[in-house]
């Protein structure tokens, strides 16, 4: 059977240099980076190396940066790293309630140990209103932590805006840009960021690594604790292949990064232009021009997203519906919710996220596949019959 | 799909040895099988369960080892709304009411053979199947198709499908209704499914730790303390809320008069227990309602065949009178101990399984 990827905001694949890069560090280079001795030398040159490649690609300077196991852990390490560090005067903290779970969540133990979380507001495209968080900073405001790119939605947010407000008021800003790294520019000082996660699967490198950029000055309060790696905020022996690869992608795409977009564009005005003009009821989540042009999220009418990604995989085509838990069942998207659509459009929403390497033809595939499940699904579902007849 | 693929199967895999095998058999029939777990419920307390239950993390990691192990195609499909609302909803006020519920009859009817079919429509598949010892028939009158007990008479589960809809029977495949369940563990080792020595299921799935008044006062159901009495309406004690008791039971009444007692009926209205000798415990007749039958019947009319209270119960013989409202009467050659309301009366004619309702 055929298969095509179009779940690059779940992960992408990883490039042929990048594993090339990495395949030393999996025999000959086995080193601690912690040694002092030449086996040692070798990983902690690789593991720098690979910290001026992710600096490189960030713009920042590389003690700026510190390795972690992945955007979660980057997202607890930044959030619970400056609320456990606060003094006692400063408890409240600002979010939005379209961040990743491992924003939320780690909110919602905040919450739990006496922090007061503020969630702004979300339009009906998802979008938040700066002025809002303007009001919403008070005194003891101690921290904002804004997504740079949503990852259902592919909304840009503007954290340029959010950057200069909290850094005029003496907050700090966290910034998860998991999801626009290597598509969008992640400038941290462009952005006045104080701390911006990154991740390395969603750009071509290997799972189980990812960085935290930490603002000059910034200082956290550790949330784990053991040796002195990576300044002791990320103690334990380095995963020195994930961490080679992870800045071999960096390189390669901080190279190339126009050209994809470009590509990107493309294939998704073909892919939109046919849905829109070949399939009817048809909805688009998330704001009509502040995307980033790799993610498509739709709901059709009178369809479930669950059944639409199934029926998809049974064609080999891969694509999600909201966030998918663990154990790979799906719940409406807390995403969608947030931004006051409908239980049922919600749940009627796919995502379709390109990449590197999806081809036209995966598109031309993809889009003949999607308009013969969509039209089976509604000749069987009883309330798109009614819906119809009523219209 | 691409038009209907009428070798193609959806198999409801629990996680447990039956279900498994249930796709391991069909898969070497040459069915296009696919496996499926419905996620019904989400315990809170899910990571410190003892035992890990129905739709638990570990449960649905076992179906999806037993699918790589196959080679199928695996999904979890989250039905909690549409077993919140079938199922646990009825449970809970069952309950509250005194009656005593059968959910796992509610999930098979409602559940699998429902929504669960609809999914089977929706992927253009079109058999499910299920790991219960029962077996489907083709037969040559118009009711076409009939389920029959299955031929290991110890695990048979024809009682649990008396609430499938009519309709749904033609699509169902049931293969474990041919074999003995030493055998399908048998097939399981030699094929050497994870599952294969794992326990069977004992209680109620969304109950974490079988205790139900935990459970009921989570879903808002208060106990009460209410009067024991017995028979003629003397009071005897106290009891700290009556869903802790079930018809015909003698244990743990706290009370004690010099002869033994025994729970003879649950009166919601006055938040009652009634107890009684063990005479009293039993009925030579009985009323259901919500009849679903597999064979053609009409009104007032008297069957005469077998009928069974409960699961792990004998078949007593009796006669079925049909009333107006899908009710029926029955008249049950002797007395059966510990008719119990909200438990189902499925009616038998030898092997065949020719229908039942809610005892009232």
């Amino acid at each position: 059977m055929r298969k095509v990827y179009l779940d690059y905001n779940a992960t992408t694949p990883v490039l042929d240099e990048v594993r090339e890069a990495m395949l030393p560090y999996l025999k000959g280079q086995y080193g601690n980076p912690s040694s002092v001795h030449w086996a040692g030398r070798e990983a902690k040159k690789a593991i720098e190396d690979a910290r001026d490649n992710v600096a490189g690609f960030l713009g920042v300077s590389p003690e700026t940066i510190i390795f972690t196991g992945s955007g979660t852990e980057s997202n607890n390490m930044a959030i619970l790293g400056i609320a456990l560090g606060s003094s006692n005067k400063r408890k409240h903290i600002i979010t939005t309630p379209v961040e990743h779970s491992s924003v939320l969540n780690t909110m919602r133990y905040l919450e739990k140990i006496g922090f007061r979380i503020t969630e702004l507001k979300v339009d009906s495209t998802g979008m938040i209103d700066i002025s809002e968080l303007e009001e919403k900073i008070t005194h003891d405001t101690l921290l904002v932590s804004i997504m740079h790119v949503n990852n259902e939605t592919g909304n840009i947010y503007p954290v340029e805006e959010v950057g200069n407000l909290t850094r005029a008021r003496g907050v700090i800003f966290h910034c998860d840009a998991v999801q626009s790294f290597g598509k969008i520019d992640v400038n941290p000082d462009k952005i006045k960021a104080d701390l911006v996660s990154v991740s390395s699967h969603k750009i071509y490198g290997p799972k189980g690594a990812g960085a935290l950029y930490i603002r000059k000055g910034v200082i956290l309060h550790p949330v784990m604790f053991g040796g002195k790696q990576e300044r002791g905020y990320k103690p334990g022996t380095e995963n020195v292949p994930a961490i080679v690869g992870f800045g071999e992608a960096c390189r390669i795409i901080n190279e190339k990064r126009e050209i994809f977009l470009n590509h990107y564009k493309k294939l998704m005005d073909r892919m939109w232009s046919r849905i829109i003009s070949e399939i009817d009821g048809v909805k688009l989540n998330g704001h009509p021009e502040k995307r980033i042009p790799t993610t498509l999220n739709l709901s059709f009418d009178g369809v479930e997203g669950e059944s639409v990604v199934l029926n998809l995989d049974l064609h080999g085509i891969a694509v999600s519906t909201g966030s998918a838990c663990s154990s790979g069942s799906t719940e409406p998207s807390h995403v969608l919710l947030a931004m006051g659509l409908p239980e049922e459009v919600a749940e009627a929403s796919v995502r379709f996220s390109i990449g590197l390497f999806t081809t036209p033809d995966d598109i031309e595939y993809t889009v003949d596949v999607l308009k013969r499940v969509i039209f089976n699904l509604r000749e069987i579902s009883p309330s798109y019959r009614k819906h119809l007849k009523t219209a | 799909m691409t038009g209907r693929n009428d070798r193609s199967v959806l198999v409801a895999m629990s996680g447990g040895v039956d279900s498994s095998v249930t796709a391991l058999l069909l898969k070497e029939e040459g069915y296009n099988v696919v496996g499926v777990t419905m996620k019904l419920w989400e315990n809170d307390d899910e990571t410190n369960c003892k035992f890990q239950r129905c739709c638990s993390p570990g449960d649905i990691r076992d179906a999806r080892r037993v699918a790589d192990k196959l080679g199928i195609n695996f999904y979890v499909i989250n039905m909690m709304k549409e077993f919140r609302e079938e199922v646990v909803k009825n449970f809970v006020a069952e309950y509250s009411i005194g009656r005593t519920p059968n959910p796992c009859v509610h999930c098979n009817g409602r559940i699998k053979f429902n929504y669960l079919l609809k999914k089977a429509d929706e992927l253009g598949i079109h058999y499910l199947a299920t790991g219960h010892y029962a077996r489907i028939m083709k037969n040559n009158n118009k009711y076409n198709y009939c389920i029959l007990k299955g031929v290991d008479r110890r695990k048979d589960q024809s009682y649990f499908l008396f609430n499938t809809p009519r309709t749904a029977i033609p699509r169902l495949l049931m293969p474990l209704g041919e074999f003995y369940k030493s055998d399908v563990r048998e097939i399981a080792r030699k094929n050497s499914l994870v599952v294969a020595d794992k326990p069977d299921s004992q209680e109620i799935c969304f109950i974490p730790h079988n205790n139900y008044s935990v459970f009921l006062k989570k879903e808002g159901v208060e106990s009460r303390r209410g009067m024991i009495v017995d028979t003629s309406g003397r009071v005897l004690g106290y009891h700290e809320g009556f869903f802790n008791y079930t018809v015909g039971q003698r244990e743990g009444l706290g009370i004690s008069t010099g002869k033994r007692l025994y729970v003879v009926r649950l009166d919601a209205l006055t938040n009652t227990v009634v107890v009684g000798s063990e005479e009293e415990t039993y009925s030579s007749e009985f009323f259901v309602k919500e009849l679903n039958w597999f064979i053609p019947v009409r009104e007032s009319e008297t069957i005469e065949c077998s009928v069974k209270v409960r699961y792990r119960g004998n078949e007593s013989p009796c006669s079925c009178v049909t009333l107006s409202d899908n009710r029926a009467r029955v008249v049950l050659q002797t007395p059966v101990r510990a008719v119990t309301p909200g438990q189902a009366a499925v009616f038998y004619h030898g092997d065949l399984l020719l229908g039942g309702g809610w005892i009232e």
